[in-house]
């Protein structure tokens, strides 16, 4: 297969993409998993998971009533508690934009909308940029992509750093997420090259799933991508976000993504700023040992609201 | 009027004489006067290390098929010569029939290791079903430079039983022939330096055992002894304790080595190391992928 | 939201499921015997000082006496065993370990100052392990060895260090019976305390009188041991120095003899190597065990074109290493052994900015109390430099760089050691090529400090000869009729 020529620029980026050994990933988070989150530290963990959570909701029966429900939900997570932060954003759509941003009103959380032809990434690039376009257009405060995995899998490299690039242009301000689909790439090696490749193309957040295939975010993979949001830091002074999405639905994992979080990129990536999590059952699970931590019992998920 | 032969070292692939110009006389087990041999010196022995170190990369880098073939060759050329070397021995008192004997099991012997070349190492290595996503194995590597000292009581044979395993195994050796009996001995050099056995890799002195033994087990670049059990057991004590400085393997040889039952697959591997490799194995699919 | 500190709370194991006697007598014949001296010694823990237990002084009177219940033990009773009973025992010895895993574990941090996460996720598991695999050899030996005819030796003295006191303990004895030998096994004086629970182990698995002999006390009651002269076989692991003296007493005996002895094994960081899983490597190499590791992967060889990447890794990664009380389950660096071995790595800290390296230590607060040294590394370093060629068996890590792979396999064994190496590249024929050349007993290729009872382990050259492990690790304990 022939595939236009790589640029100078990306084939000097690939060039750097360390390669990743998995049993050794494997090893690193193992440890960081033996880790013990207690006392004052779980409560601060769980406060900080809340807050960095994109509520979201991405089926072919969402309804402007689900939506509504759910922004709702966002802003106020249990009102029987006192304290609590409200999510990061809330992730719908391009044609939920509109309703969740009202929905929102000014409570500043963020709406995220996917584009780029979610979650199959399988259409022209008109289509993807007038994706992008309507969702900006009617409010997104930022876009979760999809790369084209085809061609990254056949090697045409330049192919899906230019459509990053350009999805980028049009963006502007509103930040880009850019999601890989990591479960149905191969290697680790893979997820390293592709980070590299979509944090040079202009990706404000790297995003592991659509949430649509299995494995999603799993710890090897999100290690990977972190290492290469460290490499970038290391060496240029920005600081990309990162985005694990879906398969992180307990207060456990998430901790422990928190905490890989804290050792491998350093405290100034725990804020919703540069760290979220896409999910949508985990906020009740973060809840509920919220709830325990402060009174002690285990809890029941009878007493929290399931939008 | 004949000529008479002279009993020189061999180091290197060479026949150098005694750097220190000494030599002894030999005589036969009735006592009469067979030849001068070369007493050789402590500075022959550091020689002799020296050669032996440098040659030990490439003789251990060999295909063991490669070191088979060579020591097989041996026994090829020992063959075509066995009647000069029953002669020698019959010169120096040992009876037609006992010389004839010794010669024969030497053949044989260099045929048995030729054989182990490329053969002992499937059978002490492993693979090691360690419980994590490793890949782990054990192979033999030869220890380097060998000291040896030769088995006193026979001419040939012991000398042939201690050296064969140790080299096909990758090592390469400094050998202190039988100091009464050391004519055969330099004669076998003669074969090695025409059967393909890169010079360096079998280093031979003649000389005094006493002189000599605590230099060489001494020599901080000799990594491994071979003792062949002589009749001044704290000699041998000796050497035991001077080894220690730098951790010499250390083997005891008690062997009556005409006996067929000395030789085996331990007199290899005593001169082996065992080096154990880790990799990690990646997990495809979950480890689900087959089938 | 702004970021905010996030430092984890202290989690610390509860001691109460350690249950220690004030006093320990020794483990002679099935018997608790005090010791003829009369005398014993406090065991502390390292990590706030404080006296755990006392212990009984062995002296030659003792261990001659131990011998004699291992000689009887094996006359009479384990040498007519067959080889399937004797298995069952060290079955039934390993679930026993199994089921007190946490006590030991727990106990193995208050007594030797390593971090609880390491010995219970590392030291406790590969005990029960190696005498959960040896009790199946028991009755293979035939087959491990076919045509050789395999028998035990007899009485066998082991003698095990401090670093790792459970774990060299089934390293020793687990093999020993497995063969079908007794022992007498003397534990390192700052750590016997996991040995004295494993006797009690023995008693519960009733393990016939004799076969199991412990000998606590001092280096004089191990050279006491050494110098017994009805033992057929002596195991030893532990500083060179002290191996020498022991081979050197063994000379002119029958004593068959192992010897694990110290190490400076280079751990080698190509350019194309899977960077931030050798980072990780690295740490593991190194900081395991507060580095008090005799494999410990001291000296570091980064390929000049990545070392000053990898050493700002190295760097930033140390500051998530939690130095302290090791009881806390989210300690990495638990406590230095002993006072002495803490100045002995304080010396060579010393020396090593004498000797002009650049030192980096991150920031963190020790305990008060107790024997702690920060995690240590020493770039700049010459090969010349006595901090790269000496065991200092403590955290600290000198850091060299090369330009070829020839240069990096001269230095790399241009030691008296040769315990093992670490090879980090992702070119699989390197690797083979390199772990050829590397003199060492045990290499580690994109891995490093990895354990299993499977896998034979020992050094070339000055740090010992002989294997622990695996079917190799049997023959130290046989004899061959062949």
């Amino acid at each position: 297969m022939n595939h236009p020529s790589i640029s100078t620029e990306l084939s000097s980026l690939l060039l750097s993409s360390p390669s990743i050994d998995q049993i050794g990933a494997l090893e690193r988070i193992a440890r960081i998993q033996s880790r013990s989150i207690k006392g004052a530290a779980k409560l601060q963990g769980l406060r900080m998971a809340l807050s960095m959570i994109d509520l979201t909701t991405l089926e072919g029966k969402d309804t402007t009533g689900k939506v509504r429900q759910m922004c709702y939900k966002a802003q106020h997570l249990h009102d029987q508690a006192d304290g609590l932060p409200t999510v990061a954003a809330v992730c719908v759509y391009p044609s939920f934009v509109a309703e969740a941003k009202k929905a929102l009103g000014t409570s500043g959380i963020k709406v995220a909308s996917v584009s780029t032809a979610f979650p199959s990434g399988q259409a022209s690039f008109e289509i993807k940029r007038l994706d992008t376009q309507f969702a900006i257009d009617n409010g997104a405060d930022e876009i979760d992509m999809v790369i084209s995995r085809g061609r990254f899998l056949s090697g045409d490299y330049q192919f899906v750093y230019d459509e990053i690039a350009a999805i980028k242009a049009i963006c502007g301000p509103v930040r880009l997420k850019v999601i890989f689909e990591t479960g149905e790439l191969d290697t680790l090696d893979q997820v390293r090259r592709v980070s590299d490749l979509a944090i040079g193309a202009g990706a404000d957040f790297i995003k592991t799933s659509t949430g649509k295939i299995q494995p999603a975010a799993t710890f090897p993979v999100v290690l990977t991508m972190l290492g290469a949001i460290k490499d970038h830091f290391d060496k240029t002074g920005q600081m990309v976000g990162m985005k694990p999405a879906g398969g992180i639905s307990s207060s456990k994992l998430a901790l422990q993504h928190l905490l890989m979080v804290k050792e491998v990129l350093g405290e100034a990536w725990l804020t919703n700023e540069y760290y979220r999590f896409g999910a949508s059952s985990l906020a009740n699970d973060l809840l509920m040992q919220y709830q325990k931590q402060l009174t002690g019992r285990y809890q029941s998920a009878t007493y929290f609201s399931i939008d | 009027m004949e000529i008479l032969k002279t009993y020189k070292l061999y180091i290197g692939g060479q026949f150098p004489r005694t750097e220190s110009g000494r030599s002894y006389l030999v005589s036969s087990l009735a006592g009469e006067p067979l030849a001068n041999a070369c007493l050789a010196s402590r500075k022959d022995i550091r020689n002799a290390v020296q050669v032996a170190r440098k040659a030990h990369g490439a003789w251990a880098a060999k295909t063991a098929l490669n070191r088979s073939q060579i020591i097989y060759r041996i026994a090829e050329m020992l063959e075509a010569r066995k009647g000069q070397f029953i002669d020698e021995l019959s010169e120096a008192g040992f009876g037609m029939e006992e010389a004839n004997a010794e010669i024969l099991s030497c053949i044989d012997r260099c045929v048995y290791y030729a054989g182990w070349a490329d053969k002992f190492q499937a059978l002490i290595s492993s693979v090691n079903p360690v419980a994590s996503s490793h890949f782990n194995f054990s192979t033999p590597e030869p220890m380097g430079v060998v000291g040896v000292l030769a088995c006193q009581n026979t001419p040939l044979i012991g000398f042939i039983s201690q050296i064969l395993p140790i080299i096909i195994g990758g090592n390469t050796v400094v050998v202190l022939a039988n100091s009464k009996m050391p004519l055969s001995a330099i004669s076998f050099c003669e074969v090695l330096a025409t059967s393909d056995v890169p010079g360096g890799v079998v280093n031979v002195l003649t000389g005094s055992i006493d002189e000599l033994l605590p230099t060489l087990a001494s020599h901080m670049d000799v990594n491994a002894l071979s003792l062949a059990t002589v009749s001044n057991m704290p000699k041998v004590f000796e050497a035991q304790e001077l080894a220690i400085e730098n951790l010499k393997r250390t083997q005891l040889l008690v062997h009556d080595f005409k006996n067929q039952d000395a030789q085996g697959m331990e007199f290899i591997t005593d001169f082996q190391e065992i080096k154990t490799t880790w990799h990690p194995i990646e997990q495809i699919a979950g480890g689900a992928g087959a089938y | 939201m702004s970021t905010a500190n996030w430092d984890l709370d202290p989690s610390m194991e509860s001691t109460a499921i350690v249950q220690l006697q004030p006093k320990y007598d020794l483990f002679i014949g099935g018997c608790w015997q005090k010791p003829k001296s009369g005398k014993y010694f406090a065991t502390y823990n390292p990590a706030d000082e404080s006296v755990l237990s006392e212990i009984a002084y062995g002296n030659q009177d003792d261990v001659n006496l131990a011998v004699e219940a291992a000689r009887k033990a094996y006359n009479e009773v384990w040498s007519k065993m067959s080889g399937a009973e004797r298995g069952k025992y060290l079955f039934r010895i390993a679930r026993i370990m199994q089921e007190k895993s946490r006590e030991l574990a727990v106990l193995e941090t208050l007594d030797g100052g390593k971090p609880i996460r390491e010995s219970r996720d590392i030291d406790i598991p590969l005990a029960c392990n190696h005498f959960f695999y040896y009790a199946g050899w028991a009755d293979k030996l035939a087959e491990a060895f076919p045509g050789q005819k395999p028998t035990a030796l007899g009485v066998a003295g082991q003698i095990t260090p401090w670093n790792f006191p459970l774990l060299m303990l089934a390293w020793k004895i687990a093999p020993a019976l497995a063969c079908g030998n007794t022992v007498v096994l003397k534990p390192a004086e700052t750590t016997s305390l996991t040995a004295l629970k494993f006797a009690e182990i023995c008693e519960q698995a009733q393990l016939p009188a004799g076969v199991v002999n412990i000998v606590t006390g001092h280096g004089d009651t191990g050279a006491a041991l050494v110098a017994n002269q009805d033992l057929d076989k002596i195991a030893f692991t532990g500083s060179t120095a002290v191996g020498k003296l022991i081979h050197k007493a063994c000379i002119g005996t029958s004593k068959k003899l192992t010897l694990e002895l110290g190490g400076k094994s280079a751990n080698i960081i190509l350019e194309d190597a899977p960077i931030d899983q050798a980072v990780e490597g690295i740490i593991n190499a190194i900081f395991f065990n507060q580095g008090h590791v005799c494999c410990a992967g001291s000296r570091l060889f980064v390929q000049e074109s990545i070392a000053s990447k990898v050493i700002e890794k190295l760097k930033f990664r140390l500051q998530s290493i939690y130095v302290g009380n090791p009881l806390d389950k989210n300690t990495d660096i638990g406590a230095v052994n002993s006072k002495k071995q803490l100045e002995t790595i304080e010396k060579y800290i010393a020396l090593g900015l004498e000797e002009g390296a650049e030192i980096f230590q991150p920031t963190c607060n020790l305990p008060s109390k107790g024997y702690y040294c920060k995690p240590t590394l020493f770039t700049d370093v010459a090969q010349s430099a006595r901090i790269a060629q000496e065991e200092i068996f403590g955290p600290v890590l000198t850091i060299q760089t090369f330009r070829t792979l020839e240069e990096v396999v001269q230095k790399a064994n241009n030691s008296p050691y040769g315990l093992a190496a670490g090879v980090w590249t992702v070119n699989g024929a390197r690797i083979f090529g390199l772990s050829q050349q590397l003199k060492a007993g045990v290499v580690w290729a994109n891995t490093y400090n990895k354990f299993d009872p499977t896998s034979p382990f020992g050094g070339y050259k000055e740090s010992g000869f002989g294997r622990e492990g695996g079917r190799h690790g049997l023959s130290a304990y046989l004899q061959f009729k062949n």
